[in-house]
């Protein structure tokens, strides 16, 4: 980090945080750049504060930063107003690196639980009162803090990319040659695997087992004992490798915990060794269904920091290529829904055929079909030729339309599906606003919240299409509503390909490396699986000093012990579909 | 009635499989059912019902822009590497896959605008397509050809020169656009150098 001068510009005090100035005096403090600095002793009845008495009811993103010079640990809350749309509260609590500790928001919001167990996880921030803090995302024997600025992996060259050793005098040497196992691995001295129990792994059990007092079923005779089922990780319905420890009373859940981690790569390590335009096509391997999407809130976050904009053609391209990026990922979701619920592979074929003819449309533009690595801050990489605007225009005036009413016709009224669906996994919409769920998920439970309305960006706020919702918040709503969106997509395509006007592509001249003015910024757009969100802290070099993403299917897991209870193993899977999971995000 | 809405959807999946049969039979009339020509047409928007592609006997003819591990253009009339050895691309390998050795004088030991060695490890290229886009000679390119099996997982693809090196029409043939968009750069620095 560059050295904290004088000139590192001190946030003004909008009206909020000037109410928390005066309502909390001396422990809230205008932080750098944005937001403000809360002590660390008021940080519960600060946060209840700004919850209940601002409005400020969804806490959209949590993350930590590491000031290694400065000595201290930064934990950054962006929290949103639901109802009224509009910017985030920026509000930040610090810890001296040594101690490391700070109060969980969890009572306030039980959506900042995963959050916080990442935070805990590759931080290393405990967080006081946290209801079951273990690691997240790493196995529960790794040593270390994996984001903290002084650890270092064991294929580790340099702080930052480009490597010296690949020019001007580039001999090609194999990473795995230089380490010792030979592998991306390093043990800590006097380790052995024969005897290594992990604490944390009896925890996982310890928190699912209650012990039955007298049977439970008025006979104390019969004694009926709870089972522990470990679904996953490789199961055909978790969507990868994702595993749900269950415990079960007959076959009714009565508890369940998430685990992750088993595609976990550090993807925000990556990043900050990478430069600017380095993580650009990192990002589409993310949520990789949705690449451009993901390369959306990328480009436009980093072009926050650098100040620019693209130009009025890529504004077109980008919101065409999103929400193309929208209809494929919410047909391969109903799809796989279906899948989960027995109905084969039918479901999902029909939804894969639409999905590669926009395939070939993100491969004439971009060169790839999944990993696109299309755009680039100021405009997008190449532009789109005559032929790719007709083909989109057949696609998205001829055919679509007709497909999504047959995907109505064929599965809506289907009594199997129906039975199956309707009050399953039901999220009510305190419940949805509370776990910090977005997307598909926060709108089947009633809230009208989207980001392309409630805090425009790009070129949003100049098309038509409505905010779809649904009233109960079950498996069969959030069907209804990504069939909707789709039709609403196709709305906003069919606007944006009668307006695409012609002229650049691209803002200034595009570099091999940028130099990024300091500063902080949070990004975020509405991703087909909900708010995706980047954070990214600049230090005015050509590498992000902290890259953190906010991935929006990885916070919408928190509740899914509270959709799941009461309902039985089979519903469970439904219900894990229903959410719309990608690993490449949740796992990072 | 309990059991329309069942019916009806299974009208909708015999409407697919009848419509994949008769879309066979109309080809099968116009030539035989798997012909390349039919290709595109049959995956394109208007076509119906499915349609495998028999790879690898058929294959999807590839876009343009269509990026797989880069190679290196030859001018195959002089046998002259276009690549001065500047070492952009290495700089913006997200993944750092690209080392260069550049060139020296053998006599005064300064550098010249060569490359000596150049090695692209295709274990570790992530196929962005960076490296192509922000070269200023127009000399690394990225490839069509995606079928890179091969019976060692190491050493055979770690690509040298003499598995990169590919000439300039093989460029201007995978790519047929991009004759006149280097001409049109080139000219626009030459009349910067005057």
């Amino acid at each position: 980090m560059a050295d904290k001068t004088a000139t590192t510009p001190v946030a003004e005090l909008t009206g909020e945080t000037q109410q928390l100035v005066e309502h909390f005096g001396e422990s809230v403090q205008p932080a750098e750049y944005e937001g403000v600095v809360i002590d660390a002793a008021k940080l519960v009845e600060a946060a209840t504060h700004i919850r209940d008495e601002l409005g400020y009811n969804y806490l959209s993103s949590l993350t930590a930063v590491d000031y290694l010079k400065e000595g201290y640990f930064e934990v950054v809350y962006h929290a949103y107003r639901l109802a009224e749309g509009g910017g985030p509260l920026v509000f930040k609590a610090r810890t001296p690196r040594d101690v490391a500790k700070l109060p969980s928001l969890t009572p306030v919001w039980r959506g900042a639980e995963l959050q916080e167990r990442e935070a805990w996880d590759l931080m290393g921030i405990s967080f006081e009162d946290h209801p079951d803090l273990r690691r997240i995302l790493l196995w529960e024997g790794f040593e270390g803090h994996p984001l903290r600025k002084d650890w270092k992996e064991p294929y580790y060259e340099a702080d930052a990319k480009p490597f010296k050793s690949r020019w001007p005098d580039g001999q090609h040497v194999r990473a795995e040659d230089r380490v010792e196992w030979h592998d991306n691995v390093q043990y800590p001295q006097g380790w052995n695997p024969e005897t290594f129990t992990p604490e944390t792994k009896t925890l996982l059990y310890k928190g699912l087992t209650s012990v039955p007092e007298s049977g439970g079923n008025g006979h104390d005779a019969i004694h009926t004992d709870e089972v522990i089922v470990s679904m996953g990780p490789q199961h055909p319905s978790t969507h990868g490798v994702f595993r749900m420890v269950v415990s079960l009373q007959g076959e009714t859940i009565v508890n369940l915990k998430p685990v992750i981690g088993y595609l976990h790569r550090n993807h925000e390590k990556i990043g900050e060794r990478n430069t600017y335009i380095q993580n650009m096509p990192f990002t589409d391997r993310l949520d990789y269904i949705a690449s451009m999407s993901n390369n959306f809130g990328y480009a436009i976050t980093v072009e926050k920091l650098m100040g620019i904009a693209p130009p009025e053609r890529a504004e077109y391209i980008r919101v065409i290529m999103a929400e193309f990026t929208r209809i494929i990922s919410h047909l391969v979701a109903i799809g796989f829904l279906f899948n989960d619920l027995g109905a084969y592979f039918t479901p999902a074929l029909y939804g894969l055929e639409e999905r590669e003819r926009i395939l070939d449309l993100f491969e004439m533009a971009s060169g790839s079909r999944m990993m696109c690595n299309y755009f680039r801050f100021g405009g997008v990489a190449k532009d789109v030729s005559e032929d790719f605007i007709r083909l989109a225009r057949e696609l998205a005036f001829e055919r679509l339309p007709g497909i999504i009413d047959e995907f109505e016709r064929y599965l809506n009224n289907n009594e199997i599906f129906r039975e199956r669906t309707i009050g399953v996994g039901v999220l009510s919409t305190e419940d949805a606003i509370r776990f910090s769920t977005s997307g598909p998920l926060l709108r089947a439970s009633n809230v009208p919240y989207d980001v392309r309305r409630a805090e425009p960006y790009s070129i949003y706020d100049r098309f038509d299409f409505d905010v779809v919702t649904r009233p109960t918040g079950d498996v069969y709503d959030r069907y209804i509503v990504r069939i909707e969106e789709v039709r609403q997509s196709v709305r906003i395509l069919q606007q944006a390909l009668d307006q695409i006007p012609e002229g650049e592509i691209q803002t200034g001249k595009k570099k091999y490396q940028d130099r990024v003015a300091a500063g902080q910024a949070y990004g975020r757009v509405e991703g087909p699986k909900g708010e995706l969100g980047f954070y990214v802290v600049s230090d005015g070099s050509i590498n992000p000093y902290r890259y953190h993403i906010r991935a929006p299917t990885f916070i919408n897991i928190t509740p899914l012990v509270e959709m799941c209870k009461g309902f039985k193993v089979a519903d469970v899977v439904v219900i894990l579909g229903s959410i719309d999971i990608v690993l490449g995000e949740v796992d990072r | 009635m309990y059991g329309n809405g069942l019916v009806n959807g299974l009208l909708v999946t015999l409407k697919h499989f009848v419509d994949t049969y008769v879309d066979d039979v109309r080809y099968l009339v116009k030539g035989g059912r798997y012909r390349q020509e039919h290709v595109m047409e049959r995956q394109a928007h208007k076509a119906v019902g499915i349609y495998t592609v028999q790879y690898p006997d058929e294959r999807l003819p590839v876009p343009e822009n269509f990026r797989y591990i880069p190679f290196l253009v030859v001018d195959e009339a002089t046998g002259e590497e276009r690549c001065t050895g500047c070492g952009i691309c290495a700089k913006v390998c997200p993944p750092q896959c690209i080392w260069i050795v550049r060139a020296k004088d053998p006599e005064t030991g300064r550098p010249k605008t060569k490359s000596a060695e150049f090695v692209i490890d295709a274990t570790i290229c992530m196929n962005c397509g960076l490296c192509a886009e922000f070269c200023p000679f127009d000399s690394i390119k990225m490839d069509h050809d995606y079928e890179l099996a091969a019976y060692d997982r190491f050493d055979a693809l770690v690509f040298a020169k003499d598995r990169l090196n590919k000439t300039d029409t093989y460029h201007y043939q995978i790519h047929p656009s991009a004759k006149a968009i280097e001409e049109q750069s080139r000219k626009k620095k030459g009349s910067k150098d005057e």
